[in-house]
């Protein structure tokens, strides 16, 4: 799985588990007859309507839609109900928006400070665990984040924001400056520092959030369909053959990844918010 | 047929992105990503975590005036105790000032009525005495006059007429009181 192939077009940005899982994926199998080769095109399934505009709507929009409401129906029902003692549902959403205003925002920022950014790393952490999730639901069975869309409004939100706080905080001269030049440097080393930092502020960030987040739903995508794929054609394409024995191992693996799935969800979705309270901590650090 | 051979094919006919176009959102993804995080930003901004925070605000208010209160309630208990501990003191004191006030002053009484009770019975005894020492003088007094009689008739009575001659009669009678005097203070010295 690891050798690089001719098609190894994705860029250095990928991890190299997805890497190889993608390049796997695209490079197909030599299944023969109901084996279905999970591919890239998995996740741009055709239109079901106004195709060819913006408006185009197909499953993963579906997906989408439903993850949607599902959120905010859940969170806005706790809402609604909540109360000053809280039942076991009400705990539980809690926790959920405690653990993002405690162990994200102030864990990162402290107390004072992420108390404006709060609602919006709550948004981002949410939002991305219910599209992550999707990924393992029967029906669903595709990450609402494993198309590029998503990640990158949610990186585009975050990048704005901390160009945004950090102009208002020292100014553009004073922000560019503390960013690009920081103090306690040889200045010769400028020359090769201010391009990283500056590629850093405009690409580097932005970019990492969102590809490390759509390639470890589009890996996790691939690797589930690919252990179930091969069960599916191990136990009742082949049956009867002695090919059915693998079935023993690729489904135990699929009911593994899937548990694996759920972690990654979680942990992607708080990476992505734990890096967006940190960038933003970062433009509204004091000058050195 | 080589496996990259056959991802070419593949990538052909399905149309599919490849390499970098995998991060270039098309457009209508795009549009319905912006969408939908614009809905659950606004959910999330105007209603779902303004209602928790209040929740959360209340109840913290309502633990911190729990506590105040307790507290309050706390102070108040003490204060009492202390104002009942003071008054029980005060209480006890003056409780023994007023026994210690009534025994002085029950001591005083017994002293004073003793007093008045020796002055009394002096009183009386003395009384007693000046009247018996009256009614003596006046037993005397009448006895000498009266003896003096008896006894002249008895004498004149036992001599007849020959004491009629009042010089005699004087006489006799006189020495006979001194004698009879004298024989009484003889009998009352020898009483004494």
């Amino acid at each position: 799985m690891t050798r690089a192939g001719p098609n190894d077009h994705l860029g250095v940005l990928l991890s190299t588990y997805a890497t190889s899982v993608i390049l796997a994926a695209t490079e197909g199998h030599e299944g023969e007859g109901g084996f279905h080769t999970p591919s890239i095109s998995d996740f741009f399934p055709s239109a079901i309507l106004f195709e060819g505009t913006i408006f185009q709507i197909d499953r993963l929009w579906i997906i989408r839609i439903i993850a949607t409401l599902v959120l905010l129906s859940v969170f806005v029902i706790a809402a609604r109900r909540a109360k000053v003692v809280p039942g076991r549902f009400q705990a539980g959403i809690e926790f959920l928006l405690s653990f993002v205003r405690v162990q994200i925002g102030e864990e990162i920022m402290g107390k004072e400070r992420s108390r404006r950014f709060v609602p919006m790393l709550t948004t981002i952490f949410l939002s991305i665990l219910a599209f992550n999730l999707t990924g393992v639901i029967p029906g669903l069975n595709l990450a609402g984040t494993s198309r590029i869309g998503l990640p990158l409004v949610l990186a585009l939100w975050v990048f704005v924001t901390y160009w945004a706080v950090g102009i208002r905080k020292h100014g553009l001269g004073g922000y560019l400056k503390s960013n690009l030049f920081p103090p306690g440097v040889p200045w010769p080393i400028y020359a090769i520092l201010t391009p990283i930092e500056l590629l850093q502020l405009l690409i580097i960030r932005p970019g990492s959030l969102m590809v490390r987040l759509v390639a470890n739903m589009i890996a996790g995508h691939i690797i589930l369909v690919l252990c179930f794929a091969a069960t599916q054609f191990f136990v009742v394409d082949s049956a009867g053959t002695g090919l059915m024995v693998f079935g023993a191992l690729t489904l135990p693996a699929g009911i593994f990844m899937t548990l694996f799935e759920v972690l990654v969800a979680f942990l992607q979705a708080y990476i992505f918010a734990l890096l967006a309270a940190a960038y933003i901590n970062m433009s509204l650090e004091e000058e050195h | 047929m080589p496996a990259h051979s056959r991802a070419v094919v593949v990538a052909a006919q399905t149309d599919e992105p490849q390499g970098i176009e995998l991060f270039l959102p098309a457009g209508y993804d795009l549009f319905w990503s912006s969408v939908v995080i614009v809905i659950i930003a606004a959910v999330f901004y105007k209603m779902i975590l303004p209602r928790m925070n209040a929740v959360l605000d209340e109840r913290a208010s309502l633990i911190e005036g729990g506590i105040a209160k307790a507290e309050a309630a706390q102070k108040q208990a003490d204060e009492a105790l202390a104002q009942q501990q003071e008054l029980l003191a005060e209480a006890r004191s003056d409780a023994a000032k007023v026994r210690e006030e009534a025994r002085a002053e029950g001591t005083a009484i017994i002293k004073e009525l003793k007093v008045k009770a020796s002055e009394e019975a002096e009183r009386i005894s003395e009384t007693a005495h000046r009247q018996i020492e009256a009614e003596r003088q006046a037993a005397a007094v009448s006895l000498r006059t009266e003896v003096g009689a008896l006894a002249t008739d008895l004498a004149s009575k036992i001599v007849g007429e020959s004491l009629e001659d009042s010089a005699r009669q004087s006489r006799v009678v006189d020495r006979f009181l001194d004698e009879l005097e004298a024989s009484q203070t003889v009998a009352s010295t020898k009483e004494a």
